[in-house]
């Protein structure tokens, strides 16, 4: 599988580390959720046949984590984003 | 509950019917020969559909086929259906690697795996089908010292488990093979771990074999029939909708491997688990080189060799969330490279095929046989890469647990809550990453 990375352009997907669902990027808060809620992010997933939004890490690269979308019956991938801007629009400060 | 007299009726006429009935035997076999094989059938029928039963087992492979026989057989029930969406033994349970063994080190895991050994041992004899298990030995190469300090605790926790373990050194080792690259610069090797009943099966045979106990008993096996939903009230489960229509049921058993968290969905489960891609590989036939099976210790590679004389090995799973069912080419380069550092004298053989099955990969690397919110409805999977040699326990256990509501002994640490209870059965210590496990 080719990344297309936003700012390094096409590169190969054994540069890279998988670490899973981008939800993961969305952890509760820590001083008001309970138990359940932690354990649904820390161990639950959604695993879709179809499009999937995943953390990848360019380990090989510039070492920046990236918000990656692919299919996963087909492995296409539509559309590459750095995990720091999805973390901004989300109204995070990085 | 008992079978009515109706129902038993209906069993004994369903064995009459067709290839049903027929044991195999040697005499059948000569006889056969002699008469031209014009007396064999086939070996289990295509029924339609019920409106209801009492069982229902959503998925065809090797673990939904087991849990029909065992409900049938052992735990006496009847009114059962397995629901393939494809064809029976078409997913995992015919595209893995055939390896059995139970030298696992943790308390959860290793009871049930050697139960599943045990099962496997008396298998042949009792669903009266050759399903080639071949107790050829399982070899686990060790190169450092601080890994043989990890297989001695391994192998003492597989004894205290009733199991069996011997510790091997180099010279053992080269003894059985002396091609094996013992002084690699990097990954010497120092001795190995080897459970001699582990060894193969010919899986698809495990799924025929299987499936005919089950049919012959009863029990209709209903392919290209997908579940496509279920029908819950009141907190209990009526049915399951499927391609072939709606299908009422007491109690619905989901066993379907790779596909669990999208047939649980339509329950309104999440799932600990991702689904994920492993390969396997076979090369062209060669003249015997591996009379047991082998795994490498310092790189993702094992292998054994098929009676047609194909070396047969895999190593890691792709490690992205994958349905594909076929992989990418870095896995098969590491595999190869693994394969090289270990056995340089497999360089030249050319590899005849390559193909990929779908993992359920499950966040502490164990399995999950357990109830759910739904009264009635009960879920099988988690398998990772290692299910094919639970089969036969898994069918037991989650035959147990839909027919007596409890969970047998070997299989009481499979539960869901155990993520939430910080029970985990972590054989790897690798934590809620299950591309890791
Ligand atoms: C390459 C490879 C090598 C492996 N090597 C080994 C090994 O050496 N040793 C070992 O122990 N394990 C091994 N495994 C793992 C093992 O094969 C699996 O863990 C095991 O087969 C899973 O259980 P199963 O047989 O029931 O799954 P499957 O055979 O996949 O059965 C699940 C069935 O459910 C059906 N299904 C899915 N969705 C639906 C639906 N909605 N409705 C109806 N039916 C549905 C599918 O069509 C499928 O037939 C390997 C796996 C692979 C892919």
């Amino acid at each position: 599988m080719i990344i297309n990375h936003p700012i390094l352009g096409p590169r190969d997907s054994q540069e890279f580390v998988y670490l899973g669902d981008a939800s993961l990027m969305t952890r509760p808060d820590g001083m008001t959720a309970g138990i359940e809620e932690f354990h649904d992010w820390l161990y639950n997933r959604d695993n879709p046949a179809g499009l999937h939004r995943e953390l990848w890490y360019h380990e090989q690269g510039d070492r920046s984590w990236l918000v990656v979308t692919r299919n996963t019956v087909t492995h296409e991938i539509t559309s590459v984003e750095l995990a720091r801007d999805v973390a901004r629009k989300m109204g995070r400060s990085k | 509950m008992r079978p009515s007299v109706g129902q038993h009726c209906k069993q004994v006429l369903n064995r009459s019917k067709g290839g049903a009935g027929m044991r195999y035997s040697g005499f059948r076999v000569i006889a056969e020969a002699l008469t031209g094989h014009k007396g064999w059938k086939p070996v289990w029928r295509d029924p339609a559909p019920q409106a209801e039963y009492d069982y229902i087992v959503v998925g065809g492979g090797g673990h939904g086929l087991a849990t029909a026989y065992y409900l049938a057989k052992e735990f006496r029930q009847a009114r059962i259906a397995v629901l393939e969406k494809g064809y029976l033994g078409g997913g995992s349970v015919g595209r893995n690697t055939t390896i059995i063994r139970s030298n696992y080190i943790l308390d959860g895991n290793e009871p049930f795996y050697e139960f599943s050994l045990k099962l496997w041992e008396g298998l042949e004899q009792d669903f009266n089908y050759n399903a080639m298990v071949s107790q050829r030995g399982i070899l686990n190469l060790i190169h450092t010292d601080a890994q043989r300090d990890a297989f001695v605790r391994r192998g003492n926790a597989m004894m205290l488990n009733g199991a069996d373990a011997t510790l091997l050194d180099r010279e053992q080792i080269r003894a059985m093979y002396p091609w094996l690259n013992f002084d690699n610069a990097r990954f010497p090797i120092k001795g190995g771990l080897a459970q001699k009943r582990g060894g193969t099966v010919r899986h698809d045979a495990v799924a025929w074999g299987y499936a005919r106990g089950a049919d012959l008993r009863g029990v209709d096996l209903i392919q290209n029939c997908e579940v496509t939903g279920m029908r819950i009230e009141n907190g209990r489960i009526k049915g399951v909708e499927t391609t072939r229509g709606y299908i009422g049921a007491k109690k619905v058993g989901v066993a379907v491997a790779g596909s669990s968290s999208r047939v649980m969905a339509h329950a309104g489960m999440r799932l600990p688990m991702e689904s994920h891609v492993l390969q396997a590989f076979v090369s062209e036939g060669l003249k015997p080189l591996i009379d047991g099976v082998m795994t490498f210790g310092a790189g993702h590679f094992y292998v054994s060799q098929s009676d047609k004389g194909g070396l047969v090995f895999g190593g890691d799973i792709d490690g992205y969330n994958s349905y594909a069912q076929r992989g990418n080419l870095p896995v098969i380069e590491d595999v190869a490279e693994g394969g090289m550092a270990l056995m340089p004298a497999i360089g030249r053989a050319r590899l005849l095929r390559t193909w990929g099955g779908i993992m359920d990969m499950s966040m502490d690397g164990s399995p999950i046989i357990d109830r759910t919110h739904v009264e009635g409805l009960y879920f099988n999977g988690g398998w990772c890469y290692g299910g094919f040699k639970a089969t036969p326990a898994s069918g037991w256990c989650f035959a147990h647990l839909m027919a007596k509501d409890e969970p047998h002994k070997t299989a009481t640490a499979y539960r869901f809550d155990r993520f939430l209870k910080g029970l985990m059965i972590d054989e790897k210590g690798q934590g809620a990453q299950p591309n890791l496990h």
